[in-house]
């Protein structure tokens, strides 16, 4: 059942080569098995088997079911699965049931998936690392002396290690893309409002979009055309057409022009990444690509100013959490006092920092510097992307500078921990589509991502490109130990 | 020294539309609390705001109806704060580009002038939940939470407490006029915020300002700037300052006190919504507006007064309220006296409606009861009096008033012989006044028509029954 890709798993459910029942105790063993190393798993939906079972009754009946009916996969801890908890990996919000269905849960489950369970994640989707979670700090299958990459650390590393057939993650500045690089996986950031976004617990609304993680380019496009759905529950979705990205993969790149930008191959680019990637570029040459170097010149700031957009609006967005109606509630005498307590305990020290820092750049006296700033500036990144893709078709770089690191290392350094996405942050700051897979192993033996950015609603043409490589290079996607 | 206050109001306006601002919950008053509430108003993890169009169209109503500029494109803003009341920490709002800015209202002054009071702006906002306090605890109702508001801030134009009541009442009416809100201040669907400065004399720069909060009834309104205006004197006379503050004021005491100063304001750290899409008007949606407006008061009251020749006070109490000037003229269609009509709606019809506390097409009397009475009047067929019993027949049974006049033989008695024979027997029965007033004493008419009248059981006609006393006492 490993490896098959989930058209693959629909046929074969079809032609009842195995069961749904069979085939979602496969996952619940292999995450008893392995989970206790891993820790992707921040709630196991026990009940989920007795789904698989009547979906296997209906489709002995006959019944007309959804095309993966009966297919199980999981969802990062901050998309909301109706009646599951959803904790954010917070202590603020242990305890909390939603008793609503979002939307990406909701088109899943008319596509027929069943909910294993939720993945681990940093607190709040902040941090790269997994390490801010409050309980399951996820580590990387591939050597779990080494993080998984975050914030969707959870889903990368249960998709690498087969713990599920997919998972949602989510993206608001690289929270996708950079542990799909870490963890050898094939990860897409939709263009911002391709995704709805009602369901999705807010780190930064501006920014944060919904995407697939998966093993493979054709289950990723699939899982796309299934989430990427006009959603009138979010006034910030766009009503575009849904898409089959599954037609795009035809392998045939070429004359597809392909941008290298000299700010993404800057000095803390690791060799070993480097070289890597550059193999990538070369065998898009091979297949006909043009390769042209740009520019993006206003791509060094856009840490700076990622860090003011994102935690003012995460300063805001995580004030509902003050103890009054759901999630963790601090003994007080009087009501400020358990406002403050509550907060005090309930969040961890990243997620306080953002919260302060975002504070600041809103206050009185600061807005103009700072938060106004920061809004221009990201005028300007976006133009870059604008200018560029009037070269270009896509643009390629590295995902993460390096390949992943151990567990520790960076948690005192929060500048450090933020570098992790240089390469990934300015892609939300445009709002474009963009797309990490595996290209190669480091010197260290630890996968490395390759990233295709791609223009707004244009990925169908990223799919394409990736499929092609994915096709060519045919690198393994699981640690031999796990198979 | 004597001062001239200088006042500005802040009113928040509750809009009666169906559902709330960025939810489909109901927008019904009085529910069982925490009943009109779901997952988006209650501010859960993963919600998102949708705007509901009818607050769009409600809040350009008022603009267009408040003389304001329309802005093609508006942006929403988060005012962020903590408090049990709001779920989410931070209220929807507008801040730096509102939908309607730039307008005014004309109000009428005591001597009968007009003075024109400018609008700053008009924002859309949603309403926080509510607190009741009991004893040992705070329960909190999110039924109001999402409740769309309008905030209509006022210019500083206002310069004694009457005008500001002045103003107020015709904010609500003109707001009642395009059924935007039912302006209920008792029900907090109206709530008014007072900024109150005084100065020596009116060339001089405004003095520092207090805001007074939780002023909910026009009265109250009123006696809140009365006394704050008095507190302000009183400050500056004893050779004071008069702080930067909001203040609170208590109905019950009927002061004000303050509730925290300049330096415990809060900062709200407003930002552009990133949930809410900026708000963009079409020309056409903002003129099918304008064509939908109806006539508004001042329109109204002039019209009346040309097209009915009607006083200006009568026209002024018909336009105070859409419904009494829709009844006038429906009555007035039926039967053409405007000026009685007024009168009676003025009179026996107001007294019921304070007896019933009804609404003037609850109270039993159509238009057109209304006007058969009038009409049943200047025919000569019944007399005033006699009017004023069928009027309340006609509300208790609802039957047509001239069946009730033809079933209890109420039609006024014009004719000469019978009328002449009950004068003779009111005469012969009171010969000592018979003699007074021969003799001159023309006081006693009032008692003779009155002993005719109850002789007659009140349906003499006193046009017929004049000259006849006249002729029989000579």
């Amino acid at each position: 059942m490993l490896g098959k890709t989930l058209k693959e798993l629909s046929e074969a459910l079809n032609k009842k080569e195995f069961s749904s029942a069979e085939l979602t105790q496969f996952y619940l063993d292999r995450i008893r098995k392995y989970d206790d190393d891993i820790c992707a798993f921040n709630y196991i939906n026990e009940n989920v088997i007795n789904q698989a079972k009547a979906v296997d009754e209906k489709r002995a009946k006959g019944d007309t079911l959804p095309v993966y009916a009966g297919i199980p996969m999981a969802l990062k801890d901050l998309i909301i699965q109706k009646d599951m908890p959803a904790t954010c990996s917070s202590k603020i919000l242990e305890g909390f049931v939603p008793p609503f269905q979002g939307t990406a849960a909701q088109l899943l489950e008319d596509a027929g998936f069943l909910c294993l369970g939720k993945l681990s994640m940093d607190e709040f989707a902040m941090g790269s690392s997994n390490e801010t979670a409050y309980r399951k700090k996820t580590r990387n299958p591939w050597d779990t002396s080494r993080v998984p990459g975050g914030s969707s650390g959870g889903s990368a590393a249960s998709v690498a290690a087969g713990l599920t057939t997919f998972a949602l993650g989510s993206d608001t500045g690289g929270s996708i893309r950079q542990p799909a690089s870490l963890c050898g996986i094939t990860g897409l950031k939709p263009t911002y409002g391709r995704v709805s976004r009602f369901g999705l617990i807010a780190f930064a609304s501006s920014l944060d979009q919904i995407g697939p993680m998966t093993s493979n380019i054709s289950d990723n496009a699939a899982i796309l055309s299934v989430i990427g759905k006009y959603d009138k529950k979010d006034s910030t979705s766009l009503n575009v057409a849904q898409e089959d990205y599954t037609k795009y993969l035809t392998g045939d790149v070429k004359g597809m022009k392909i941008g290298v930008p000299k700010e993404y191959f800057a000095e803390g680019i690791a060799s070993d990444v480097r070289e890597c990637v550059n193999n990538a570029i070369k065998a898009y040459e091979g297949m006909g690509c043009e390769i042209v170097e740009i520019s993006m010149p206003h791509t060094e700031y856009a840490v700076a100013t990622y860090y003011i957009i994102a935690t003012a609006e995460a300063s805001s967005n995580l004030g509902r959490y003050d103890g009054i109606r759901f999630g963790f509630r601090a003994e007080a005498d009087n009501l400020k006092e358990m406002f403050y307590e509550s907060r005090s305990q309930g969040f961890g020290d990243e997620v306080k920092r953002r919260i302060m820092l975002g504070t600041y750049v809103l206050s009185a006296g600061y807005y103009d510097a700072y938060y106004i700033k920061a809004q221009k500036v990201r005028t300007l990144i976006k133009q870059d992307f604008v200018n560029a893709f009037e070269k270009v078709d896509a643009i390629i770089c590295p995902t993460s500078p390096t390949t992943a690191f151990k567990a520790g290392e960076k948690m005192s350094d929060p500048l450090q921990m933020y570098l992790s996405d240089i390469n990934t942050i300015s892609l939300n700051l445009y709002g474009g589509c963009g797309l990490s897979m595996p290209c190669g192993f480091g010197a260290d033996g630890m996968p490395v991502g390759v990233q295709l950015l791609g223009k707004y609603f244009d990925e169908g043409r990223l799919y394409n490109l990736a499929y092609a490589f994915e096709q060519q290079a045919k690198l393994p996607v699981m640690p031999e130990k796990l198979k | 020294m004597s001062y001239e206050p200088v006042i500005g109001l802040e009113v928040h306006v509750q809009m009666s539309t169906d559902s709330k601002i960025f939810c489909t919950c109901s927008n019904k008053f009085g529910s069982e609390p925490n009943t009109n509430v779901c997952p988006v108003c209650l501010g859960m993890p993963g919600v998102l705001p949708v705007l509901n169009e009818k607050v769009v169209e409600y809040t350009v109503k008022a603009g267009l109806a408040l003389n304001c500029q329309i802005r093609k494109k508006s942006v929403f803003a988060r005012k962020n704060y903590f408090y049990p009341d709001l779920p989410k920490a931070y209220q929807i709002s507008q801040y730096e580009l509102p939908i309607c800015e730039h307008g005014y209202i004309d109000i009428e002054l005591e001597d009968g002038t007009q003075k024109r009071i400018g609008i700053t702006r008009i924002h859309i906002e949603e309403d926080a939940g509510k607190l009741n306090h009991e004893a040992g605890c705070s329960l909190v109702d999110l039924n109001r939470t999402g409740t769309p508001l309008m905030e209509i801030v006022s210019e500083p134009d206002l310069r004694s407490a009457e005008e500001a009541k002045a103003y107020l009442m015709k904010l609500k009416t003109i707001l009642e006029y395009i059924e935007v809100s039912d302006c209920n201040m008792e029900e907090g669907s109206m709530r008014c915020d007072a900024n109150v400065s005084i100065r020596p004399d009116s060339n001089a720069p405004f003095g520092t300002r207090a805001e007074i909060k939780n002023v909910n009834s026009f009265r109250n309104v009123e006696r809140a700037i009365k006394y704050e205006q008095k507190r302000q004197e009183k400050v500056l006379n004893e050779g004071g300052k008069i702080v930067q503050e909001t203040r609170l004021f208590n109905a019950d005491t009927g002061i004000t006190a303050s509730m925290r100063g300049k330096e415990d304001a809060h900062d709200y750290r407003y930002f552009p919504d990133p949930d809410l899409v900026p708000i963009v008007l079409e020309d056409k949606f903002i003129d099918d507006l304008k064509e939908w407006m109806p006539e508004l008061p001042d329109a109204k009251r002039a019209r009346f007064m040309s097209e009915y020749g009607l006083s200006g006070m009568d026209a002024d109490f018909l336009v105070s309220a859409k419904a009494y000037g829709q009844y006038f003229e429906q009555a007035v269609k039926a039967h053409n006296n405007p000026k009685a009509v007024c009168n009676w709606i003025m009179g026996e019809l107001m007294r019921r409606l304070n007896d019933k506390q009804c609404t003037i097409f609850e109270a039993g009397i159509s238009p057109e009861n209304l006007a058969e009475i009038v009409k049943l009047i200047d025919e000569g067929k019944i007399s005033g009096n006699i009017a004023k019993q069928v009027f309340d027949e006609t509300a208790e049974t609802g039957k047509n008033p001239s069946e009730i006049v033809a079933e209890k033989g109420l039609v006024q008695n014009s004719n000469e012989d019978e009328l002449e024979a009950i004068v003779k027997q009111v005469l012969d029965a009171n010969p000592a006044e018979t003699e007074r007033f021969k003799g001159g004493e023309v006081k006693l008419q009032g008692f003779f028509m009155g002993q005719i009248m109850k002789a007659s059981k009140g349906k003499a006609n006193p046009a017929v029954v004049a000259p006849l006393l006249k002729k029989l006492t000579s």
